[in-house]
């Protein structure tokens, strides 16, 4: 089965005319990990904003569907609570807004726009104090306001504690891995291997390699200038690595 | 001096029906005094710069536009869980079945009304004097005319650490009723008070309220001034404070035609703190919305903290005001002051009028001031919607998230989580 189907999808932003998306081409099946790697600037979390819904771009041509369903025209919790996520590269600090409130009211209202039950407070804490554990989250972070005053790393952690507890069906991570220490790295990595089955599908953007040892992709994507120019299976991701873009980009143009 | 014509001409106006309440007793003296400045004063007029973003017009006219009572009986009572030993008012009378008889030891509680020919030696001392000390570099005539025409209030004197709040609620139940109430409030030295005030006190009122807190004393004053639409609301509250004494003030308002809130604060004794906050939403779908913080804070003293922290959600037509001043003067070294007034506009016809003002005349003392109008944070609410929280809810969030600061001024987390929560569920009725 498909989760994510994108053809050809062209992106300006609204504000200026500039094209970033030039005809982005790319399929995940459901239960597989991709990757996409790319120069700075090629479009990368571009493509995340516009899958996730963020405003401010317009789509000029093409389609993205997730398990079939036409998401473009869908507001940012219709797309969320259809089973669509986003781990930021840079998360969003909301002072005044505790993590917990804010993750439980993210996950009942995912539930109830799916027609679920809510989840009773004493199973959300227990949830919830269960995944952060797995992430060394701890408690008094989940007090904090939404990462206030959370390292680089900790707001990465969170993403992922956030995807942990809302279960998505369709994750994509914009370069989580940047700005993790090892140790740090490894956990996000359980983190998503924990989540990974059948039912599930990754979009794993990055720059490095290094992530890519710990969750082995499936597919591996180069998109430069606003288009997929190159996919392969993991040896593109060690290529990347090995030698830089410039022998596959000139060998893609 | 002669007055302007207009100023004369609503001065007449206004007092033409006053008439002081009493004949004798020890409040006469203070009444007459201040019914004099007030007519030489006049009542405020547009062009009088201390009115200058609020029309006094509704505040002044003999009769108070009607203004109809709003139905709470949604929601049980604020603060009404927390204990505390309540005395009502009912469009300004006092209801005395409806109050708590017993009061909580180490505070003694008389009313203004009953209380003229007792010789409370305490409370004509204080009985319009700090209104009197406040009219001045700023005139406050609507505070003189509460002086000299109010027909009841609290005279509350507190002799102990009082742990049980008391609280003076308020029942606005006729749509024309005019209240004119003014409370004194005394800490002995050394004493604690936790005073709530909850409702809309009239269809129109003016009330002061006079503070006097002696050296190493406590007062936490927390309002939540109703949520009744057409209202209009006067309040001053003037404060002295001796050294080492403390002061919390915080005020919620939700709405109302039109509301000015005036704060005195002076210190006169060293290492004091006082803290005045609030957080007001405004929303001017069904009817207007003016709501004007006016703060005047006067650091006579050493060592002294001051802050003030006003926040505004302010949307459809909403006009949010704030005027704030700190004055240092020369001899009040290592004064801490502290000004922040901040607005969230909800759209682009709502607005917010600034006037901070910091006046210093130490050479060492650390004041600041600031305040900013924003908007929604865009990638705020994305991050939220992007979770799969609807954009209403989310906005909901982030507006709570925006007043946060200026709740946390309260010191009672138990006080502050439940504004917080009749926030949130006003809010969550009304899609802010
Ligand atoms: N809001 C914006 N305003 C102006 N330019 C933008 C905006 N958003 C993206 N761009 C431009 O679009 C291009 C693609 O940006 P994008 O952030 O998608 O790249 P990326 O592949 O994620 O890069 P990186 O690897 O550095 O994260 C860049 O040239 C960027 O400057
Ligand atoms: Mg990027």
């Amino acid at each position: 089965m498909t989760m994510l189907e994108i053809k050809n999808l062209h992106v300006e932003l609204e504000e200026e005319n500039k094209k970033i998306l030039k005809g982005v081409d790319l399929t995940v099946e459901t239960g597989k990990v991709h990757a996409i790697m790319g120069p700075n600037g090629s479009g990368k979390s571009t493509l995340s904003y516009v899958l996730s819904g963020r405003d401010g771009y317009e789509v000029t041509d093409g389609s993205a569907t997730l398990e079939g369903e036409d998401i473009l025209d869908m507001d940012p919790e219709e797309r969320a609570a259809a089973g669509m996520f986003l781990a930021f590269q840079y998360p969003v600090e909301i002072p005044g807004v505790g993590n917990m409130t804010f993750l439980r009211t993210a996950l009942n209202a995912q539930r109830k726009a799916r027609g679920e039950p809510e989840v009773s407070s004493a199973d959300f804490l227990k949830m919830v104090r269960a995944k952060a554990k797995d992430l060394q989250i701890d408690a008094d972070m989940l007090k904090r306001p939404v990462n206030v005053g959370f390292s680089g790393g900790e707001k990465k952690r969170n993403e992922i504690l956030q995807m942990a507890m809302l279960e998505p069906k369709m994750c994509i991570l914009d370069e989580t891995d940047s700005g993790l220490d090892v140790d740090a790295m490894k956990l996000v990595a359980q983190g998503v291997n924990a989540l990974r089955d059948e039912g599930r599908a990754f979009l794993v953007i990055t720059h490095y390699q290094r992530l890519l040892d710990h969750i082995q992709p499936d597919v591996v994507h180069i998109m430069s200038d606003g288009r997929i120019v190159k996919t392969g299976g993991p040896e593109l991701a060690l290529e990347v690595e090995k030698n830089g873009y410039g022998d596959l980009l000139a060998e893609g143009a | 001096m002669a007055l302007p014509k207009a100023k004369q001409d609503a001065t007449d106006a206004r007092l033409a029906d006053l008439e002081i309440p009493v004949s004798g007793g020890w409040s006469l003296a203070a009444r007459q005094d201040a019914a004099e400045r007030l007519v030489q004063m006049g009542l405020p007029q547009p062009r009088d710069e201390y009115w200058r973003f609020t029309r006094p017009k509704d505040l002044i006219a003999p009769e108070p536009p009607a203004a109809a009572p709003m139905d709470e009986s949604d929601e049980s009572p604020v603060f009404s869980d927390k204990g505390a030993c309540t005395l009502v008012f009912r469009d300004g009378v006092f209801d005395a079945d409806a109050s708590d008889s017993d009061l909580p030891a180490g505070v003694s509680i008389t009313r203004l009304a009953v209380s003229q020919d007792n010789d409370i030696d305490w409370a004509s001392g204080l009985y319009g004097k700090l209104e009197l000390e406040g009219q001045t570099p700023v005139q406050r005539p609507l505070a003189a005319l509460n002086t000299a025409f109010a027909t009841d209030g609290l005279i509350i004197d507190v002799t102990d650490k009082v742990e049980t709040p008391i609280l003076i609620r308020y029942l606005h139940e006729r749509d024309d009723s005019d209240p004119v109430l003014h409370h004194l409030v005394r800490l002995h030295a050394d004493t604690e008070l936790t005073l709530l005030e909850v409702g809309a006190p009239g269809a129109r009122c003016n009330t002061v309220m006079e503070v006097d807190v002696a050296e190493d004393a406590t007062l936490h004053h927390v309002r939540d001034q109703g949520r009744n639409h057409d209202r209009r609301t006067n309040t001053h509250a003037f404060a002295r404070l001796g050294a080492r004494s403390t002061y919390k003030s915080f005020t919620l308002s939700l709405n109302g035609a039109l509301s000015r809130n005036e704060q005195i604060v002076s210190f006169t004794g060293d290492d004091a703190v006082a803290h005045v906050a609030g957080a007001a939403i405004g929303d001017g779908k069904t009817d207007p919305v003016h709501h004007d913080d006016t703060v005047f804070v006067t650091h006579d003293a050493l060592r002294c903290e001051s802050r003030q922290v006003f926040k505004k959600v302010l949307k459809n037509g909403a006009v949010g005001v704030f005027q704030g001043k700190i004055l240092v003067k020369k001899d009040a070294q290592k004064t801490d002051g502290y000004q922040i007034s901040q607005s969230l506009l909800l759209d682009d016809d709502s607005q917010f009028l600034a006037k901070p003002e910091l006046e210093i005349y130490a050479d060492d003392v650390a004041c600041s001031h600031g305040s900013t109008t924003g908007a929604i944070d865009e990638d705020a609410l994305f991050y939220l919607r992007s979770r799969g929280v609807p954009k209403p809810r989310a906005e909901d969030l982030l507006v709570l998230s925006f007043l946060a600061e200026a709740l946390q001024e309260i010191e009672d987390e138990t006080l502050a989580d439940e504004l917080n929560e009749r926030l949130a569920a006003w809010l969550g009725r009304h899609a802010v």
